[in-house]
């Protein structure tokens, strides 16, 4: 039912860090607009408690209920600024979308559950290896699985609810939707089709290379378009859930399983950095909030070098991170994806993901030009907490350091993928 | 002497500088300049002993440096020169302390930053120089467009974020499949990162000629070769003089580095292979890029196109397989960096005080500014390649290259001594001689102390490179002479 190993022990180390900065960065942010209370908590918490349990499910139900009580959770925190008719309707959508891929994931798992009798996700793969269950009702449930995960990670074709609601909730609510929750995904991701599913690797991994390449273009294509940050911060999220993918699909390349820890602890590695890297970004769209003013629009970074030199030069680390320029942490995540790839002979994919890469990197420069090419239009002194800026600092700084010194952070992920 | 790591000091020194100059603000503009000279001579003195100490003898890497890094990819921080490499982070050490003082009044904004982002950006420089990992070289490569970036897009002019934008999507294109090559020759190599194991690597054709791909567009881009040199002419005008002064002496010199570094010895038969295109591409820049100059109205621009020339004569010299070659395009990127960044600094001058970079606003300043005019004669003579400058020697020595292996080639490489002649001269013509053309030029101020001093440095350094370029030669020719016989073996 529930296993605990060093990959669960590491993800749940992050997750609950993710979240204590979540609560260090949306306190002023969520305080002005009178959402700092009860409610808040309970369901925040109850969302960890959901990822905890998606993290070390090792069964089938025990993996959605996990889920669910993540995503309710989510759909409620999402809608707690009741009076706010687009938080609202993001919730709306939100859930709606969120409850259709619970469907589909809990039909793909009864469909796999006829294949092979057991929900138990070790007893479903010894079932794979040795009963030989039906293949073709084995491979309808793995479609729907991977559809449902898909929209769990927001990857494209599954990716519509995101920008929608990383635009319409609460700037703290999307950043928690945009951190911890991408660790679980990456668990139930880990799970379900390495743990669970390894034996129909060629299967899945044609899915992952088709999820993988639609929303690394779409992602990247689409964050060019947008004028709002938040949503531009979405669309790279979509395609940086895509360029993880690759890890995932790298492991196993014609039943050989030389490259498997490689490959997983590399998209580990990844989603690590990325949670790090997101909580980052939209905490400095929290710092730049106030009371009764949202800076959600590109604009509002104009100038951010003359109005704060250190945040706009932490704001530069995150973004090339996220750009994947060295000496950030971001470069090596993506060195560490790729290197698999090669590794398993996938090297267009390898050049199709570095030219998604590129067209990314014009949106996060971007960013960089409008903070210290542009003068400021709102001059406004920022003046956050103390607790927020040194958290704040902190994270970048956390980008530029595991940049210079990236060896610890891949070592731990190595190490908790090979004791798999 | 040899013990203390010195190129690791010639990385960080300038980078601690940079960094701890980034907490004053612009009330302490002094302090921040002072203490920026401070930094920049420090690198250059750092430098130093890697000549002093240089064995001319060998041609293996010396001052090495090694301790593992990212232990989980095999990534060293694997550091050495040999005669090809160490001359270019002398070159930009001496080039960081000089752009320190062009800045030194011209830059009223942000002074921290400024001379932070170039303090920080030699010691990346050194490291690219200096890197015997390649994935040591790729980070360095790639971080040297963070404070380039900032530079242009900061203090640049008005079209500043165009050109910033386009220069770092240009060369992240470039690097983006370099890294894909890279990657490729780790998992090839048995995962290995090491620049001299990838040497001795044995690889089929086909590979040998899609890495070459890969390089080159990394690399040519850099240079930058004809065609994709289009960022270059925008790059140099939009950046502060300063800013123009280190791409043109040493950021350029990156690619160049990089095919000698890695096409060449990587991949040799892929170099025979495509020598005769990549030699028609550098005459392609000789020839027609230095016809474009000729038709330039803006001083920066003429320049820029200049360098891309030039620059080809850099290419050509390596693709023709001979010692002259080689080490002639050597000297020419030494040479040139030189006169490139003593070129864009007499433009800043003219600009700080007339605001234009246009030939037609000019004319007649040998009358309010002739020790200016003096100097800058000098610069213009040796980017002409006028026989006793730094100019003269790299050019003759790749023409006798080119001739030994094809006459025509030769020929055709030969007529940028016409062509150079003509735009640098032409320009100098219209800008410096004739009557005075505008009471903003009557009203011009001759040159300070500091400028003098910054233009007389590089003056001394173009005299001396051009009378006696001894010292300069003789550090290469045991690297050059062994990339040679390396290249003459197939790995096939």
């Amino acid at each position: 039912m529930f296993v605990a190993d060093t990959m669960g022990g590491v993800l749940k180390f992050a997750a609950y860090i993710a979240v204590c900065t979540t609560l260090v960065y949306s306190r002023a942010y969520l305080t002005d607009r009178g959402l700092w209370k009860g409610e808040f908590f309970a369901l925040l918490l109850f969302a960890l408690m959901g990822i905890l349990v998606m993290i070390s499910a090792n069964h089938f139900l025990t993996l959605y209920l996990g889920l669910e009580l993540l995503s309710l959770s989510l759909y409620a925190l999402v809608a707690l600024d009741r009076d706010s008719a687009r938080a609202t309707e993001a919730a709306m959508k939100y859930f709606v979308l969120g409850a259709l891929a619970s469907g589909l994931l809990l039909y793909g798992m009864s469909m796999i559950y006829g294949a092979t009798g057991t929900l138990d996700i070790s007893q479903v793969a010894k079932a794979i290896a040795t009963a030989n269950p039906n293949k073709i009702v084995l491979t309808f449930g793995l479609v729907f699985l991977v559809s449902g995960m898909a929209f769990k990670l927001g990857v494209v074709p599954f990716h519509m609810w995101i920008p929608d609601v990383y635009h319409g909730a609460p700037t703290a609510m999307t950043l928690i939707i945009g951190s911890a929750p991408k660790l679980a995904a990456f668990a139930m991701a880990m799970r379900l089709l390495v743990m669970g599913l390894l034996d129909l690797a060629v299967d899945w991994q044609q899915m992952l290379v088709i999820l993988a390449v639609l929303s690394m273009a779409v992602g990247n294509l689409a964050a060019i378009a947008q004028t709002n940050i938040k949503r531009m911060l979405a669309y790279s999220t979509i395609s940086h859930m895509g360029f993880m993918l690759l890890g995932l699909l790298a492991g196993v390349v014609n039943g050989n399983w030389l490259n498997a820890a490689d490959a997983y602890s590399a998209a580990m590695f990844y989603v690590v950095v990325y949670v790090l890297t997101t909580l980052g970004s939209f905490g400095m769209v929290l710092l730049l909030s106030r009371a009764g003013f949202e800076a959600e629009n590109l604009e509002d970074f104009k100038g951010l070098n003359t109005r704060s030199p250190w945040f706009a030069f932490i704001m530069l680390l995150l973004m090339f991170s996220l750009a994947g320029v060295p000496p950030t942490v971001g470069f090596y995540a993506k060195l560490s994806v790729l290197q698999p790839l090669l590794a398993a002979n996938m090297t267009w994919l390898a050049v199709v993901a570095v030219l998604f890469s590129l067209i990314g990197a014009f949106y996060y420069l971007r960013i960089v030009k409008l903070m210290y090419f542009d003068e400021p239009v709102d001059t406004t002194p920022i003046a956050p907490s103390l607790d927020m800026s040194v958290l704040i600092s902190i994270n970048g700084l956390a980008v530029l350091a595991l940049g210079i010194m990236p060896q610890s952070l891949m070592a731990l992920c190595y190490f908790s993928i090979k004791a798999l | 002497m040899t013990s203390a790591p010195w190129l690791s000091l010639t990385i960080w020194i300038p980078i601690l500088f940079g960094l701890a100059v980034l907490v004053f603000s612009d009330r302490h503009a002094a302090q921040v300049r002072q203490i920026s000279l401070i930094g920049a001579l420090a690198g250059l003195a750092v430098s130093l002993p890697l000549y002093t100490g240089f064995n001319t003898q060998t041609s293996a890497m010396q001052f090495v440096e090694l301790t593992p890094w990212i232990p989980r990819f095999n990534i060293r921080y694997n550091l050495g020169v040999d005669g090809i490499s160490v001359l270019f982070i002398l070159l930009n050490s001496f080039i960081t302390v000089l752009v320190v003082l062009a800045g030194w009044e011209s830059i009223k904004r942000r002074v921290a930053q400024y001379m932070a982002a170039f303090l920080i950006m030699s010691g990346l420089l050194n490291g690219v120089f200096a890197a015997l990992d390649a994935m040591l070289f790729y980070v360095f490569f790639e971080a040297t467009l963070i404070p380039m970036y900032l530079v242009i897009g900061v203090w640049g002019g008005p079209n500043r974020v165009y050109a910033a934008v386009k220069f770092f999507l240009y060369t992240l294109l470039g690097s983006l499949l370099m890294l894909v090559a890279f990657l490729y020759l780790y998992d090839k190599s048995g995962g290995s990162f090491s620049i001299l194991d990838w040497h001795k690597l044995p690889l089929a054709m086909i590979p040998q000629l899609l890495l070459f791909v890969a390089f080159f567009l990394a690399f040519a881009v850099k240079v930058p070769m004809w065609p994709v040199h289009t960022w270059l002419p925008d790059a140099h005008v939009e950046a502060p003089t300063g800013g123009s002064a280190v791409l043109a002496a040493i950021l350029l010199k990156l690619g160049a580095y990089g095919f000698i570094r890695f096409s060449l010895p990587v991949l040799p038969d892929a170099s025979h292979a495509l020598a005769g295109f990549m030699i028609t591409l550098s005459l392609i820049a000789v020839v027609y890029i230095g016809l474009v100059a000729i038709a330039q109205t803006d001083m920066k621009k003429l320049i820029a196109y200049s360098s891309i020339a030039h620059m080809g004569f850099v290419t050509l010299g390596f693709f023709i397989f001979n010692a002259y070659g080689v080490e002639g395009a050597l000297v020419q990127m030494v040479s040139h960096g030189f006169v490139s960044a003593a070129m864009f600094l007499c433009v800043g001058v003219m600009y700080d005080r007339m605001h234009s970079r246009n030939i037609a606003d000019y004319g007649g300043v040998v009358n309010t500014m002739p020790k200016f005019a003096s100097l800058m004669m000098l610069f213009a003579l040796a980017n002409s390649g006028l026989p006793a400058t730094s100019g003269f020697v790299g050019e003759f020595m790749v023409i006798m290259g080119a001739l030994k292996h094809n006459f025509w080639i030769g020929f055709l490489a030969a007529t940028t001594l016409i062509f150079g002649a003509a735009y640098t001269l032409w320009m100098y013509k219209r800008v410096i001689f004739g009557a005075v053309a505008n009471e903003r030029v009557a009203k011009l101020q001759d040159i300070g102390a500091r400028e003098f001093l910054v233009l007389a440095l590089l003056a001394l350094a173009v005299l001396g490179m051009g009378l006696y370029p001894q010292p300069f030669t003789e550090v290469m020719h045991a690297s050059v002479d062994a990339l040679l016989q390396h290249l003459a073996q197939s790995k096939l």
